[in-house]
């Protein structure tokens, strides 16, 4: 009898389970059904405005963002870092490097409805060789012999040798509407606030220091994206645009770690906002200057990278939200070498390297010193980024405890450029490189590049990495160049001349409106215009 | 006739003052290490030498320091500001020109705020010397002065913005649907995004300007002729506001001048924190840009708002002083 009851209660049960199955998977499937839609708007938070929107003549990120949804480039990068087409269908490499042939796109239109060629990317490339144009990116496009266009949708380069990065270069800073543009002063052109290009989104207004407006372009060539309009508006105060996002006036913005574990971390929040995270392109580091005789042995820096617990940075920091560095790259990367020298937290390590070097506390005062000089030094950081500054402190925290002294000390960054970096006029800094999508770090590294202005400022001299850098720019091949860059990932984690500290995450937060954001190694924007609200979520209805 | 000579004469006198604040801002500006390419240029990876060089040349960077001077010089008798060294290249006073009346506007109000809370505030402070009314109002109107502004701003925003949700957290006007609204509307609209703004930058001249006027209340109420103008039975009222405020505003019309500069500096705090697009955001990047045009072009309008200050004291002085302009035509 308890048996039959037992089975009529479980098949009970098992009915409507099932029938609660079913509802949610109908709910599911009506979703799914309803399928991205077309409409609303996204609002974004920027600290800054943009200063250009032609994009040779701009070098910040608030002009390359917009930028990037107005102009297009001959190749882009997908979701996983590779080079893709984009205005360019297909490219052939010839002449073991040397050529590339560019085959465009067909029927591809100007936002004002002039048909785009070949013509218009060789105009964008005498535009950015021109000495005339006052623009911070010709470097690459000086390694060009020549350029040509031969048919409106073939597009020729030829370089004087092997230069890897170029494929990556033909991006949207290069491609210019001629007709616009021709015989005019770049500098004085209207595009600089009223851009034409060929991208998914068209040009609509311009506050400044207020906000810009874009809206969709609806003969976009590979197809209308889904949200009518995207405004960015400018709001120079982090704590001020936090609370646009609570009081509703804002869509999207990037947190601070501690707005991402903390203050976001609320009944609210969770119930509008998505929060993503992934790790950003850029890392800091402490550099040292290497013609300092303190620094002039590796060993010492090893002990110094033994004695900074990289882990309690981050949690300190970061609270969590960033990996180690252990070179020049991001973990995610194609070309990052997982396997170099690590140097894990170890005093004992540091103290038994340091003493190797002769550095002794003979005095007894708690500091090292040899031949009668104390090891003190003085780290120099810009101003105004807070998680520098502690991160230094923790640094110095962890160096006093081996025996070293390091003050801190922080300058305007003009200041710090001018009279301390050029002039090279520091022991050691804190700073951050943000990173490109190509391998190459040649100007970084390399030893022909420790000149007055420019990057290797911390004089870092190697012959075997001197010759990498040079073959990896010449090679075009992916595995060959991987090996390539393996190889100098594992001397300059031997050397040390930074001690790589940690790769921060990005922190994105977007109104759960949004649908089909999928973070990805490349971040959240490439497929921007593939984003959508459902219908009877919309916020703002447009005319 | 004599103040119209008088007018003149103080005009004239203020070109040497003008010439020599910009020439002074000159040289001093060029002092600061680095130089407008730098946010362009430093760290850049993809700046050549060749580059900075060129750059240098087409800002004329590569002049001595007194020709750059005078180029510039020359620039503004033709009423030219020249061009921002930022990669926008547009021309400064365009620049100036769409940053300038939200600036102003905020100003007024917030001066109108001051001058309309704390003379009042003031003058029954010192009518009622020592009485609670004057302990509490000074407590108060020093702990407003003594709260940092960004501070108050942002309990102010959380508090309507956010917890209350009655008035907007930033910007000048509504996002979206602004441009369908009518204009009583619009004015409805931009008000109430004005209310924070203008309350935040009034908040700290509260405690000057009413401490001021209780002074200077206080030395003009102990005068004779307060003495008499009671004697003859008139109203207090009138002896407090005709006879003892009129003299005691003479000093606070000086003090007034004077602040004007200063309230355009003080802009930046509450612009950056409402999101304001106006003039005190526009320097305070020129700066950290070494924008150099777009710096002397602000210092031009904040040499010229300083001395037309002074010059309106100076008049203001005569207006309500009948001495100053008696004075004056005797002089003659």
């Amino acid at each position: 009898m308890s048996e039959r009851i037992f089975f009529k209660v479980s098949i009970a049960i098992f009915l409507i389970l099932l029938f609660v199955c079913s509802c949610f998977e109908m709910g599911v499937y009506a979703q799914a059904q309803q399928g991205p839609c077309y409409g609303d708007a996204i609002v974004a938070g920027s600290i800054g405005d943009a200063s250009n929107l032609i994009p040779m003549l701009s070098t910040d990120a608030t002009s390359h963002e917009i930028a990037g949804l107005i102009y297009n480039g001959l190749v882009k990068y997908d979701k996983d870092l590779n080079l893709v087409g984009d205005l360019a269908e297909s490219w052939e490499i010839r002449q073991g490097g040397r050529e590339i042939v560019f085959h465009l796109r067909k029927g591809v239109r100007w936002q004002d409805g002039v048909p785009f060629t070949s013509r218009d990317v060789l105009f964008g490339f005498r535009t950015i060789i021109d000495p005339k144009t006052p623009t911070a990116y010709a470097g690459d496009f000086l390694e060009v012999e020549k350029a040509e266009a031969p048919d409106p949708y073939t597009f020729r380069v030829i370089y004087k040798e092997p230069f890897a990065p170029a494929l990556s270069s033909w991006g949207d800073i290069v491609v210019l509407p001629e007709h616009l543009l021709k015989g005019k002063d770049i500098t004085k052109s209207e595009l600089s606030r009223h851009p034409v290009g060929l991208g998914p989104y068209k040009f609509r207004l311009w506050k400044t220091q207020e906000r810009i407006e874009l809206e969709a372009n609806p003969d976009y060539f590979d197809g209308r994206p889904y949200l009518d309009r995207y405004i960015m508006r400018i709001i120079p105060d982090p704590a001020t645009m936090f609370m646009e996002l609570k009081a509703g006036g804002l869509d999207w913005m990037g947190l601070s770690p501690i707005q991402y574990k903390r203050q976001t971390d609320t009944e609210f929040f969770r119930r509008n906002f998505n929060k993503y995270k992934y790790l950003s392109f850029s890392y800091t580091y402490l550099g040292y200057n290497l013609r300092h005789p303190f620094f002039k042995d590796k060993r010492v820096r090893q002990a110094i990278s033994y004695a900074i617990d990289k882990q309690e940075i981050i949690r300190g920091v970061l609270l969590g939200l960033g990996v180690v560095a252990t070179g020049p790259y991001k973990p995610d990367a194609w070309f990052y070498n997982p396997n170099v020298k690590r140097y894990p937290y170890n005093p004992q390590k540091a103290k038994e390297l340091l003493a190797q070097c002769g550095w002794k506390d003979t005095d007894g005062d708690g500091v090292l010193d040899k031949d009668g000089v104390p090891f003190s030094f003085t780290v120099l950081t810009n101003q105004g980024n807070s998680l520098r500054d502690k991160t230094a402190q923790i640094i110095q925290y962890r160096l006093k405890q081996i025996g070293i002294e390091m003050k801190i000390r922080q300058l305007e960054w003009t200041a710090f450029i001018n009279d301390f970096i050029d002039k090279r006029r520091f022991e050691a800094v804190i700073l951050g490189w943000t990173l490109g999508q190509d391998p190459d770090i040649y100007d970084i590294w390399h030893s022909s590049k420790t000149g007055a202005k420019q990057l290797n400022f911390i004089g870092y001299k190697n012959r075997e990495v001197d010759r990498l850098l040079v073959m990896g720019r010449r090679t075009f091949d992916r595995e060959k160049r991987k090996k390539i860059y393996f190889k100098i990932q594992e001397i300059l984690a031997e050397d040390q001349p930074y001690t790589f500290l940690y790769v921060p995450m990005a922190l994105p937060i977007i109104h759960s409106r949004f649908r089909g954001i999928k973070p990805a190694p490349a971040g959240i924007t490439y497929n921007f215009i593939r984003w959508w609200v459902p219908k009877n979520e919309q916020k703002y209805i447009l005319p | 006739m004599g103040f119209v000579l008088f007018l003149l004469k103080r005009l004239l006198g203020l070109v040497p003052t003008f010439l020599g604040i910009t020439l002074i801002s000159f040289f001093v500006m060029h002092l600061a290490p680095g130089e407008p390419m730098s946010l362009q240029a430093d760290f850049n990876p993809k700046m050549t030498p060749e580059m900075r060089q060129r750059l240098r040349a087409q800002y004329g960077l590569d002049k001595p320091l007194y020709v750059q001077y005078a180029r510039w010089l020359k620039g503004l008798v033709h009423l030219d500001l020249g061009r921002s060294f930022s990669p926008d290249r547009r021309k400064v006073w365009d620049k100036i020109k769409e940053r300038l009346p939200i600036t102003i506007l905020i100003n007024v109000l917030s001066m109108a705020l001051i001058l309309g809370v704390s003379i009042p505030l003031g003058v029954r402070a010192a009518v009622r010397q020592n009485s609670l009314f004057d302990q509490v109002t000074t407590v108060l109107v020093f702990v407003a002065y003594a709260a940092p502004a960004f501070w108050v701003a942002l309990l102010l925003m959380l508090f309507f913005g956010i917890e209350l949700n009655i008035l907007p957290v930033s910007g000048i006007h509504s996002l979206m649907g602004y441009e369908q609204m009518t204009t009583f509307q619009k004015i409805l609209d931009w008000a109430r995004h004005l209310v924070l703004p203008v309350f935040v930058s009034a908040i700290g001249g509260l405690a000057g300007f009413s401490r001021y006027t209780r002074s200077s209340m206080l030395e003009v109420l102990r005068q004779d002729y307060i003495t008499t103008a009671r004697a003859k039975g008139l109203p207090e009222r009138v002896v407090i506001y005709r006879h003892a405020l009129r003299n005691a505003l003479l000093p606070l019309i000086t003090i007034l001048g004077l602040s004007i500069p200063g309230l355009i500096g003080g802009s930046v705090i509450f612009e950056s924190i409402f999101a304001i697009p106006g003039v005190g955001q526009l320097m305070w990047s020129a700066v950290m840009a070494r924008d150099y045009p777009v710096l002397m072009g602000n210092l031009v309008i904040v040499a010229v708002l300083t001395l037309l200050g002074n010059l309106l004291a100076d008049i203001g002085y005569a207006a309500v002083d009948p001495r100053i302009r008696t004075g004056l035509q005797s002089e003659e």
